[in-house]
């Protein structure tokens, strides 16, 4: 094969240049976010926490196929080129059982062990497990809508658009459902997301360390007003929390099924807004809007959709 | 490789490229069938198949359709053998019992779709009606082919390949109704039974 | 005209269509001129009759192969530029206003289904038809006639996703389409249409794709060839074509009830009536996870050949990578739920597919490490494909690891449809893939034009992908933890990711020169191939394509060679048992068809019929296409002759070639 016999840049350039751009991008990436919010990284959550945790360790494991793989790449690479007549050449090797076994093997047991940790923390984090605490837990119900967020927090009589007032240190019981399509409710500095659809009821337990104001999103594409789907966060003191909730649930702004079906309309960039919370069974109205005329015959078939349903841990009837 | 060789070669192929289509249909019916499990119960509060299937109305359609397999397997024999009357009139049987089976499938849908249990009213008669009516849109494919058949078979000489294409046909029509028979237990009977 | 008239006529179609923002105008406009280029080249210098007699009606795998190169590459820039706006419009977080809200959502769909549809499975089709036959030693595929029908029914779909630049809109719901925002309630308009019937016309010919080659492989390999002699990218090619023929009815089937709850009102994915959207996930889904592994295992068996050739040794572990093959092809049946484990499903069933994800990774690690113990003892040259093998081994690790983070439910939860994931994928696609399809070109490319690729701009194309995908991809990482999630428009700035976005931006660009070196290769090479002549084996290869002409004659082999080990041409150099064609036989070759053709455009007219509900030419365009099918398939001569003479002359003029440069 004729090779290229102009070779202008020596080996030693090479590794400047390589040595040059690596370092211009690592420092292009520390500069552009260093002093930023990572919320994964940096959790200020009870299951966020143990989901980075649960990072660190999956990469730790992997760095052990990972390191070795670049290591032996770059070596074996270097060693064999053909310009490198001392090295032994053996065309017709073919395979070594050992080594096969070795990394076989090494693999399975990595998988191995990463299985264990899967079950174990698949089903510790299990959106739908309640948080273990002694404070009571505070319930708020989710609605995802075109293109706003709903919280209902039916022990009090209040609702808010496109914010959640929680207290600390308290767990928060989700219940989440959407009118609109499909989106996905998604706090990083404090759980993994879980998943609005129409007619079902999805649940997500979180429970905040500290004060603090959080981003949250949607992270399933609703429509155009998609990226409007933002909405805060704030975890407050308790008796904050309390005394919020006895003020907010005295605002002018009413929402009934009437003005529930206004809200509902598509529209963007809705302001923050607190309401005071007309009808308690609100949430469960918006589901069964989704669902079966009542009759007979439905009757049995939903509770038997229930009940197959359970282990799913989705209630919804059709 | 002598050319006659190739040629059986090629009929070989051929015979193992259809098998293969059958499969893939097998699956794409695999999926309707999923998604007709996973919806049966989905009846938005209209009716359920026990409510509307009539089995005697089935279980005639499902006759109609088994005797075509025979038929079409008599047709087959003959046209092997060199017999072209009989072959001819197996075939026109197979048609005339095809025809049949597909009249009395859109009738059934047609009455349905009068008293107000269309494909719309739910979730469960979304999925009835497209599982039924692929498969009978497969059974219109299958009666194309055999009118092809049949008008090469009496028009022209009929060549080791047309008889290839023959016994293939034979294997399709004898795939329908096999998926059949799965739509006539899942659908009809166990569906028909609340 | 009356409007009942009008609407029978024409359906819902009307002028307004054709009235889109400047940005589209001009895209599709830039479209148009670049088809009338074409048109009026080929008439002004008279190459009409050539192109049908030589190329559109050929039934040559290696024309249709060629083919299929050239479309994919076109969509490969049209989904680029995609790919570049996108990353504009993030770096600018909209601030210049340029495109609406629902044109990005567009732009980001087409850029996905293009990229997966039209290039990832268009190159591997090209593929398949370019190598397959010539490295089991064929003369041709098992189903001539049904490869034109894939082709066309190819560029009939590529038609129709390319459509909506002119007339109408295209979908806003992602590559993927889920319901209910592609339902009827919230997405009526025509983009959704487009969308499902250009993948399934275009799924239709992956099909048949599948189908063909598969027979080919099982019946048509050289007397001597039993499977573990086989060269092991046709390996790669029967666990791709065994996906193939398994998934692609599942989609058939999935688009068809998302196109019927669209245009007749049925109830399967609907918010009401009984529908169940997650139905609709699953399916999708059980095709779309097998999807990514029909694309990449072609990409390992190409990286195998590569490595041993250029390595001058034996691939390492031959029985293990088959097995590893195998074992991927089935384990990828039951992983799919892993692209869902945030809708609710529960801790058991995500348990179970998340280990099965993380079981996939096994044997895929298996298959680094034989490559890399090839070279061990190997004496390796580092030509462009070898370049772009070693770019692979560092960019799809690094994915393979995130690919594992995610493959742990819990820990999805924190990176599901975030930029994270977003980077993965493209990772595996864009560093498995494509640079598995870039080595692939390069290695290949002097077999079927006689001439060599220049290396210097290969080896800048190479590092401007390489720098330009880590600058590109690495911030969408760091994004990802940040919480961003993927498809948005704009963003608060208070969030702190512009700098990350205009760092993937420059990426973006640095990935476009790469592009621009690209094509500067090809055209240069085409201007020096006098200089760069090659014979039928200019890199020492190992498998029996090596053995035909550069490019080969259209029977391929003059006598169909017999083969007795693994590596077989590397064997017949070492013993000096190349085959000589002194008795050779008559060859018969398939004959042109139009049908192929007609089905296309009969496709094309059905898809677009229905996409704007013109009934007539839905009826008419299916009647075509019957007919079309029925008379091929019912013609009793598909075949012509190449008699014993013309074959001994030809190899004869062939060897001369060869000899002479």
């Amino acid at each position: 094969m004729r090779k290229d016999k102009k070779r202008p840049l020596g080996r030693g350039t090479q590794v400047v240049i390589s040595s040059v751009i690596g370092v211009a991008i690592v420092g292009a990436l520390a500069a552009v976010s260093y002093g930023r919010d990572i919320p994964v990284l940096n959790p200020h959550g009870t299951i966020a926490d143990q989901q980075y945790l649960l990072i660190v360790i999956t990469v730790a494991l992997g760095f052990f196929v990972v390191i070795p793989v670049f290591i032996l790449l770059f070596v074996i690479a270097w060693k064999y080129r053909a310009g490198n007549t001392k090295a032994k050449y053996e065309p017709e090797l073919e395979g070594n059982r050992k080594l096969e076994a070795l990394w076989w093997g090494i693999p399975c047991l990595i998988i191995l062990i990463l299985a264990g940790i899967t079950y174990i923390s698949t089903h510790a984090l299990d959106p739908y497990k309640p948080i273990e605490s002694d404070v009571t837990p505070v319930r708020v119900q989710v609605v995802s809508l075109e293109w706003k967020w709903l919280f209902i927090y039916p022990d009090y009589n209040v609702a808010t658009l496109n914010f959640m007032n929680i207290p600390k240190e308290t767990p928060i019981n989700l219940t989440l459902t959407s009118d609109a399509p499909m989106n996905s409710f998604w706090v990083p500095a404090l759980a993994g997301q879980v998943y609005t659809m129409t007619g079902m009821r999805t649940q997500l337990h979180i429970m905040a360390n500290t004060v603090g104001v959080f981003h949250g999103s949607s992270a399933n594409i609703s429509g155009e007003g998609f990226a409007d789907m933002t909405f805060t966060v704030h975890a407050m003191d308790e008796t904050d929390f309390v005394q919020w909730a006895r003020t907010a649930v005295h605002s002018p702004a009413m929402l009934t099924s009437e003005s529930y079906a206004e809200l509902a309309k598509p529209s963007k960039n809705v302001p923050d807004t607190t309401y005071m919370l007309m009808t308690p069974t609100l949430f469960d109205d918006i589901m069964m809007k989704y669902m079966a005329p009542s009759s007979p015959s439905s009757s049995d078939a939903d509770t038997k959709k229930t009940d197959t349903m359970e282990h799913m841990h989705m209630d919804g009837m059709n | 490789m002598s050319r006659a060789e190739e040629e059986h070669a090629i009929v070989q192929r051929k015979s193992l490229g259809f098998w293969i289509y059958l499969m893939t249909d097998c699956l794409l019916f695999a999926s309707l069938f999923a998604t007709f499990a996973a919806l049966r119960n989905n009846t938005f509060g209209g009716p359920s198949g026990a409510d509307l299937f009539d089995m005697q109305f089935v279980l005639i359609e499902t006759m109609v359709l088994l005797t075509s397999s025979f038929t079409i397997g008599m047709a087959v024999l003959g046209a092997s053998r060199g017999y072209k009357k009989q072959a001819l009139i197996w075939l026109i049987a197979t048609f005339v019992l095809g025809a049949i089976f597909l009249a009395m499938e859109l009738f059934e849908f047609h009455a349905l779709v009068e008293e107000g249990n269309g494909w719309q009213r739910s979730a469960f008669l979304s999925s009835y009606f497209t599982l039924v009516a692929t498969h009978g849109l497969h059974i219109a494919v299958g009666l194309l082919w055999i009118i092809v058949v049949t008008i090469r078979l009496w028009r022209f000489k009929f060549k080791h390949t047309d008889l290839h294409r023959l016994s293939l046909l034979g294997l399709f029509w004898h795939f329908l109704d096999i998926i059949w028979i799965f739509i006539f237990s899942f659908v009809y009977l166990i569906g028909g039974m609340s | 005209m009356t409007s009942d008239l009008q609407s029978f006529l024409f359906g819902r179609l009307t002028w307004a269509d054709f009235v889109h923002d400047p940005v589209m105008a001009a895209s599709g406009g830039i479209m148009v001129v670049g088809l009338l280029g074409i048109i009026i080249g080929l008439t002004y210098f008279k190459k009409w009759k050539w192109l049908w007699k030589n190329w559109l009606t050929a039934l040559d795998p290696k024309k249709i192969g060629i083919m299929y190169l050239i479309v994919s590459g076109i969509m490969l820039l049209r989904g680029f530029m995609d790919a570049v706006m996108v990353r504009f419009q993030q770096a600018t977080n909209d601030s210049l206003g340029v495109l609406s809200s629902d044109h990005f959502q567009q732009i980001f769909s087409a850029h996905g289904s293009i990229m997966i549809f039209f290039v990832a499975m268009g190159v591997i089709a090209g593929l398949f038809n370019l190598i397959v036959p010539q490295q089991i030693g064929s003369r041709d595929v098992a189903f001539p006639f049904l490869n034109s029908v894939s082709f066309w029914l190819f560029v009939a779909g590529m038609i129709i996703i390319n459509a909506p630049l002119v007339v109408g809109e295209f979908s806003n719901a992602g590559w993927l389409a889920y319901p209910p925002l592609s339902g009827l309630e919230y997405n009526p308009g025509t983009g959704v249409d487009y969308w499902i019937w250009s993948l399934q016309v275009a799924g239709i010919g992956s099909l048949l794709t599948g189908i063909n080659f598969f027979v080919t492989i099982l019946t048509m390999r050289a007397p001597g060839m039993n499977m573990m002699k086989m060269p092991i990218f046709v390996w790669s090619v029967l666990g791709s074509t065994a996906l193939i023929m398994v998934v692609f009815p599942i989609l058939t089937a999935t688009l068809a009830m998302l196109s019927l709850d669209r245009l007749i009102d049925t109830n399967f994915f609907t918010t009401g009536g009984g529908g169940n959207p997650m139905l609709y996930i699953n399916l999708i889904w059980a095709w779309g996870h097998p999807e990514v592994y029909i694309l990449v295992l072609p990409a390992f068996g190409v990286f195998s050949e590569v490595v041993a050739t250029f390595s001058k040794k034996r691939l390492f572990g031959y029985a293990s990578m088959v097995w590893a093959l195998m074992a991927i092809t089935v384990l990828s049946f039951t992983v799919w739920l892993h692209h869902f484990f945030t809708m609710g499903a529960g801790a058991d069933v995500n348990t179970f597919f998340g280990i099965m994800t993380m079981i996939i990774a096994i044997p895929t690690g298996v298959k680094v490490f034989n490559w890399i113990f090839t070279m061990y003892k190997g004496r390796v040259t580092f030509a462009t494909p070898m370049l772009w093998f070693m770019g692979f081994v560092v960019t799809f690790t690094i994915g393979g690891l995130t690919g594992v983070m995610m493959s742990v439910p819990a820990a999805d939860f924190q990176f599901h449809n975030s930029l994270f994931l977003v980077a993965h994928f493209h990772n595996m696609i864009i560093g498995g893939v494509l640079f598995g399809v870039f080595s692939a070109f390069s290695y290949w490319f002097p077999k079927f034009t006689g001439f060599r690729l220049n290396e210097r701009l290969g080896r800048y194309a190479f590092w401007c992908w390489l720098i330009g995908f880590i600058v590109a991809f690495v911030p969408l990482y760091i994004l990802g933890f940040m919480g961003a999630v993927r498809r948005l428009d704009h963003y608060d700035p208070s969030m702190g990711w512009q700098g990350l976005f205009i760092v993937a931006g420059i990426g973006v660009m640095l990935i476009g020169v790469g592009v621009v070196f690209q094509i500067v290769q090809v055209i240069v090479s085409i201007k020096q191939r006098h200089q760069n002549r090659v014979g039928n084996d200019p890199w020492d290869g190992r498998t029996l394509e090596w053995l035909t002409a550069s490019p080969p004659a259209e029977y391929n082999f003059a006598t169909i060679p017999t083969v007795s080990t693994r590596d077989a041409f590397w064997e017949m150099k070492k013993t000096h048992t190349l085959p000589k064609d002194t008795d050779v036989e008559a060859i018969w070759l398939p004959k042109n068809s139009a049908n192929g053709v007609v089905i296309g455009i009969a496709s094309l007219a059905f898809g677009l019929g229905v996409v704007w509900h013109i009934w007539w030419v839905v009826v008419i365009s299916l009647i075509i296409a019957i007919i079309a099918i029925i008379v091929k398939l019912t013609d009793d001569h598909p075949d012509r002759q190449l008699s014993a003479k013309t074959v001994a002359r030809m190899a004869h003029e062939y060897t001369l070639k060869e000899n002479h440069g």
